[in-house]
């Protein structure tokens, strides 16, 4: 028997008890777990992209369009490489929830600034090209859907119609799929020709949604983006000029501060722990105060009691937070096999904040009780005056 | 047989409130190695305050209190607890076993205090359940035995470690006569054939007959001491 066995043995003595604050830290991590995956894919959003890549969009927000006349005017500024453009075409395929991310480029000017990051299947791009009707789509997404190349795929938009049917179906035919060809690429969307986009909407003809551009050097980037916004300045549609990055953060911050809610979320579901279990702790311990002055009679000083009530709710966190932990990290798994979200997942570092909470709801939870113990006399606590 | 303990003008109040209760004042005893004393007393008299100061869980106000070369009243606490984990085995009214662990774990205890390795501490766990004749219940729980079996486990955890005194807080009082005989007897055996020294506090004159020395207390004074055959 060793000192472990004695905590073991006081942790599982009421079985129903603890078996319930088991369930209780395991949700709690569980939760932690899954939402610290999320953070972790939003820590991400705009980790990707290559830092001379900037995105132009229009100064009121990136929903409000750009003429198409701006390209050229962008193009012709030194510093710019390349240019391309872009329109959300709010897509989903044969249901609403199946969204899918789908954008009208401009194929040539688009596959050269993306090469870096992703690549089309041999022989894909020429028929991209050469068809007005193509789309392009990420592997995975592809394999998810049951596509396979030369599929006529009718896709749905939520905000065009297109006009020569009158509806919103729109029909394209997948001639390649998207590989990714850096590590932090993430391929999950489908591209389209701008130009077979722009002949068919309703509305907005001549305009992009945004535009990427390439500069020669990452150090000119602030120069160029000055240089593109001071030239729009006063027009009706001024440009706000920022790196991809930079752009890709500001994009998810629309949706919310998710930070705040996750942290409001995990914080509410410890402090409810750290209620329950903290509480049950104390209780459990003040039932054993006459076998704790046992021990003490006996001749176990008085940190080998505290060490003991600490190592018991130490291994309570361990025992409900470690499995939650691998649980969430394999959810996280399975949800990434059907969400494009890159990141999703429970990166080291998060992995280690839990182990932190853990060790923290532990010690917190166990302090008082344990200090309570250590500080036990062995007349009151046999009742012997 | 040498002195085990001498006890030299000790004082014990209590502060109740407003009110000091003296429980002793300037009391004096010498007890032998070997001893095996019953003190009786009505309650109140201090049996179980002097019980606590032999064992080192409680302290006097003033006066001495030497066990063999020690000076329990200056040692600290942590000295203390050290001093009864080698010295002192307790056997309790209500036995005290703890009742997550098993017969054999809880005879353990103590031993977790030393530094015998654990084949050690389970051939020495092995012997003090077979001296209490429980070899066969090691693996049992409290809450599986009876009355008088886990007080037999109690004596056997008092005296694994091989403690030169044993001290014995109405050992009996939650026992019927036949298995109260069958412990008192233990107790007398571990007196005479491995030479423990036994402090019996208890309210049967029944077990005090066990005892070779008999101490009436009263109101924190010994009022007559008897010695028995």
């Amino acid at each position: 028997m060793s000192d472990f066995s004695i905590v073991l043995a006081n942790l599982f003595r009421a079985e129903l008890r603890t078996s319930l604050m088991l369930v209780a830290i395991f949700f709690a991590f569980l939760i932690f777990g899954v939402l610290a995956g999320v953070q972790n894919g939003w820590d991400n959003v705009g980790n990707t992209g290559a830092d001379n890549r900037l995105v132009t969009t229009n100064k009121i927000n990136f929903t409000q369009a750009l003429p198409i006349s701006y390209i050229d005017r962008i193009r012709a500024v030194e510093g710019v490489a390349q240019v391309t453009y872009a329109n959300w075409f709010g897509g989903f395929y044969q249901e609403p929830r199946n969204v899918l991310v789908t954008f009208a480029v401009d194929v040539p000017t688009y596959l050269d600034i993306y090469r870096s990051d992703f690549a089309l299947t041999p022989g894909a791009e020429a028929a991209f090209l050469a068809n007005r009707t193509a789309m392009v789509a990420g592997a995975k997404l592809a394999e998810k859907n049951g596509w396979k190349v030369g599929d006529k795929i009718p896709l749905n938009s939520n905000i065009y119609t297109n006009k020569s049917t009158g509806k919103r179906v729109w029909d394209f035919t997948l001639v390649g799929l998207l590989e990714p060809v850096s590590e932090d690429a993430n391929p999950d969307f489908v591209l389209f020709h701008h130009k077979y986009f722009d002949e068919s909407v309703t509305f907005g003809q001549n305009s992009a949604g945004y535009a990427v551009l390439q500069t020669v050097d990452k150090s000119v980037n602030a120069a160029v983006s000055q240089k593109i916004d001071a030239m729009f300045a006063n027009s009706p549609a001024e440009t706000a000029t920022d790196t991809e990055k930079a752009f890709s953060k500001a994009f998810a911050s629309q949706l919310g501060n998710i930070t705040l809610i996750i942290l409001l979320v995990v914080g509410s579901a410890f402090v409810t722990i750290l209620m329950i279990v903290g509480n049950t702790m104390v209780m459990a311990v003040r039932e054993r105060t006459r076998e704790i002055g046992v021990m003490k009679t006996l001749g176990f000083r008085d940190g080998r009691i505290f060490r003991l009530v600490l190592g018991e709710s130490l291994l309570l966190a361990a025992l409900g937070g470690l499995p939650a932990l691998g649980v969430a990290a394999l959810l996280l798994e399975r949800i990434r096999k059907d969400v494009p979200f890159p990141g999703l997942e429970l990166a080291p570092p998060y992995l280690a904040l839990g182990i932190l909470l853990m060790l923290t709801l532990g010690l917190i939870t166990g302090l008082i009780p344990a200090w309570k113990a250590l500080r036990l006399n062995i007349v009151t606590a046999l009742g012997r005056q | 047989m040498g002195t085990l303990i001498d006890i030299r003008r000790a004082s014990k109040r209590f502060v109740k409130g407003r009110e000091t209760i003296t429980i002793f004042d300037k009391l004096d005893l010498v007890i032998d190695e070997g001893d095996f004393i019953a003190v009786m007393g009505p309650s109140g008299s201090g049996k179980t305050t002097l019980l606590n100061l032999l064992g080192g869980i409680d302290r006097v106000t003033s006066g001495e209190i030497d066990f063999a070369d020690a000076r329990l009243d200056q040692l600290t606490e942590s000295q203390l607890s050290g001093w009864r984990a080698a010295n002192v085995g307790f056997i309790f009214q209500f036995y005290n076993l703890m009742p997550m662990l098993n017969a054999a774990r809880n005879v353990e205890l103590p031993l977790l205090l030393t530094r015998l390795g654990k084949a050690d501490r389970e051939r020495r766990v092995k012997t003090a359940l077979g001296i209490v004749g429980l070899a066969d219940r090691a693996k049992h729980f409290p809450r599986e035995m009876s009355g008088g079996q886990q007080q037999r486990v109690a004596i056997a955890r008092a005296i694994v470690a091989d403690p030169r005194m044993l001290l014995c807080d109405e050992p009996t009082g939650d026992l019927d006569r036949k298995t109260a005989d069958e412990i008192l007897s233990m107790l007398q055996l571990l007196n005479r054939e491995m030479g423990k020294t036994i402090i019996m506090v208890t309210h049967d004159p029944e077990a005090a007959r066990y005892a070779s020395r008999v101490l009436h207390l009263d109101k924190g004074r010994f009022i007559e001491q008897e010695a028995m055959a």
